[in-house]
């Protein structure tokens, strides 16, 4: 501190920039911030393509947003209306078929995108200290997405929309004492009606945006750790590293864009297919589908809850096998993050994963005969996971010792 | 593994909603398929000639505007005539009354019915649905609706069929309020095409499909320029790639 800046914490006021960036910066560090998070940021050498996915997720939150705000000019949330101006959408508003397909599928892609950004972190433990909150605040953004995706889809008023809503707010009734008034202050009415599909309309996009400020503390929680990466080792010096840019920009622009392609086609040729038909009939309350089920993102979590034979049970476990993912961190006691070097955690997570994809498979299905037994067992397997093998496979096992970023580079390569 | 991860992701929600269907629906080879698949204009247009004389009797297209015929092909002044054919309930007019007029380009089509309840009226009690969107809103689309039309064979010997009831062998549950709508011959083509009943289920399939989706050309066609151009963008950022990291030592 020199005696001529008495006020030493001016010094941070001066920009290293001149001309309109230093302007603006000495005004806003956002020049610097930007530098030092985009540009310069450290990121350890050794990542592989899953690490892409979290980028791809925000690429996907970008454009519901972009085309939700295009929407939402031609959208009217009534009853009456909605069903009929989202046709008006697909016929004879320019590109409106393109929008509304573009919106409706990037729904299922950032899904696709965050199951796999999750799985990544569950498998080369990017949950452990300290990335605990980094984690933390992903949950909460993954459980912010799956109340936008499920207000969403009950906009478009069809079949799939109105008992898909009258089914899953129904949950709510379970809680005791105040869940009935809890369910007539969320849908507006006795019933899903009118004053439900305006206020879900309001909340879709309040939550939207909610999502969007969680990202910026996962970031910044992300940026206070450094990234994890495959070895789960952190980086020994500045050479185990490459600078955000243009190293991990270039290497996520390619994920990117091949992940966008899959859309692309998806969305260009089959744009119905991750939907269901039911939902191109107006919602009619006098006329319950065959069978109903939610969108496909939500099968696991659909199978859970069926898979509990008690209301109130199968709701808390449904809520709850997301909360339950939460305490990881601390259930874990295994000393090694990445499953490359622990040889027993390893399959508990490749069979939480695949569990998974079973339980979203006998969510499609309907509650009954086998369906139900396998669903159960899946759900026991999802709480068996969290509660006694992370403590357990973490004390037990013996994992290798793991390999530096250098090392394991190097092995790769031979 | 990363790999099996993603085919598995793509079969386990591929499949999700086939639940529940145990009648087996056939195939049909449909003009649209495929990438570069259009809407047969001639099939279209005497499937409209179908649904005018036969379905539009009970069915209503409420989503459609005369104008919007002009995609298969109709000219201008064949659209006006078409629309003119309807009558249109307006109004109210300068003195409060309702009045009809004759149908114009921009008038949604006619429906058969003032409202839903006299559809239901008129129709033992079954409600007639309304075929803009059936193609879409039905779980095996296009070869569904053909299906149906065909569909109306001689039931079972020990199955009673309810009075007002048909029995069709790709109606969940095999019973139908409709009657077979369609018979060998019952309308006439203006092109001399055969009106067997095949061709009349298949012309009138491709006029509903289209009525479902008119912009289904429009989004192939884009499809295909916007996969090519992100091809061509993945490539060269994958060169960019390779180039930017290869001095990235190990």
């Amino acid at each position: 501190m020199s005696s001529s800046d008495p006020q030493g914490y001016k010094k941070t006021l001066n920009s290293p920039y001149t001309g309109f960036k230093g302007w603006i910066d000495s005004r806003l560090p956002l020049v610097r911030m930007m530098e030092a998070e985009y540009l310069k940021f450290p990121v350890p050498k050794s990542l592989n393509y899953f690490w892409s996915f979290g980028g791809i997720a925000m690429f996907c939150l970008i454009g519901l947003i972009l085309t939700g705000i295009f929407l939402g000019f031609h959208y009217k949330p009534s009853a009456d209306d909605a069903f009929d101006s989202v046709e008006r959408i697909m016929r004879d508003v320019s590109f409106g078929w393109l929008i509304r397909y573009l919106h409706a599928n990037l729904v299922s892609f950032f899904f696709i995108a965050t199951f796999i950004h999750i799985f990544r972190a569950l498998y080369f433990g990017s949950y452990k200290a300290p990335r605990e909150l980094v984690y933390i605040f992903g949950l909460t953004m993954f459980m912010l997405m799956m109340a936008t995706a499920f207000l969403g889809y009950t906009l478009p008023w069809g079949q799939m929309s109105y008992w898909g809503a009258t089914v899953i707010t129904n949950l709510f009734s379970a809680i005791p004492v105040i869940g009935d008034a809890i369910l007539t202050l969320l849908l507006g009415d006795f019933t899903v009606g009118d004053a439900t599909v305006n206020r879900f309309y309001v909340l879709h996009w309040l939550l939207a945006f909610a999502i969007v400020g969680l990202v910026v503390f996962h970031v910044i929680t992300l940026h206070m750790t450094g990234s994890n990466n495959p070895t789960g080792s952190e980086p020994q010096s500045w050479d185990e590293t490459v600078s955000f840019h243009p190293y991990v920009t270039i290497k996520d622009l390619n994920a990117t864009i091949f992940f966008f392609i899959i859309l692309a086609f998806i969305l260009f040729y089959y744009p119905n297919i991750l939907g269901h038909s039911d939902n191109y009939i107006k919602a009619n309350p006098m006329v319950t589908p065959a069978h109903i089920v939610p969108e496909w993102y939500f099968l696991p979590f659909y199978a859970i809850l069926r898979a509990i034979p008690d209301k109130l049970g199968g709701v808390l476990a449904m809520f709850g096998s997301i909360l339950a993912l939460g305490l990881l961190p601390w259930l874990d006691t295994s000393k090694v993050r990445s499953c490359l070097f622990r040889p027993v955690w390893r399959y508990c997570v490749l069979l939480f994963a695949i569990n998974f994809l079973v339980l979203m498979y006998m969510g499609g299905k309907p509650a009954e005969g086998i369906y139900v037994l396998i669903s159960r067992i899946g759900t026991a397997y999802w709480f068996l996971f969290i509660f006694v093998l992370a403590p357990l496979v973490g004390f037990l096992e013996t994992p290798r010792q793991p390999l530096s970023i250098s090392n394991y580079l190097r092995s790769k390569k031979a | 593994m990363k790999k099996l991860f993603f085919i598995l992701f793509f079969l386990s929600s591929f499949n999700v909603f086939s639940a529940g269907s145990k009648i087996d629906i056939p195939k049909y080879d449909w003009s649209w398929k495929g990438f570069f698949g259009t809407y047969d204009r001639a099939s279209a247009q005497r499937g409209l000639k179908v649904y005018r004389e036969v379905c539009a009797g009970c069915h209503s297209m409420n989503y459609l505007s005369y104008r919007n015929l002009s995609d298969l092909g109709f000219s201008e002044d064949h659209i006006k005539v078409i629309a003119a054919e309807n009558l249109i309930l307006d109004g109210p007019n300068d003195e409060g009354e309702m009045f009809e007029r004759d149908g114009l380009p921009s008038d949604k089509f006619a429906n058969p019915y003032a409202n839903d309840k006299a559809a239901r009226a008129a129709n033992n009690g079954a409600y007639p649905p309304d075929l803009s969107l059936i193609v879409k809103a039905r779980p095996k689309g296009a070869d569904y609706v053909k299906s149906l039309l065909l569909g109306y064979v001689d039931p079972p010997k020990d199955m009673t069929i309810p009075n007002g009831q048909h029995y069709n062998k790709y109606m969940a549950g095999n019973l139908i309020a409709m009657a077979s709508p369609l018979s060998d011959g019952l309308v006439d083509y203006d092109d001399g095409t055969q009106n067997s009943m095949d061709q009349m289920t298949t012309d009138v399939t491709t006029f509903l499909a289209w009525a479902a989706e008119p912009s289904l050309e429009d989004r192939k066609r884009m499809g295909f320029k916007v996969i090519l151009f992100l091809v061509v963008l993945f490539i060269l950022a994958y060169i960019s790639k390779q180039q930017i990291w290869r001095d990235v030592k190990y």
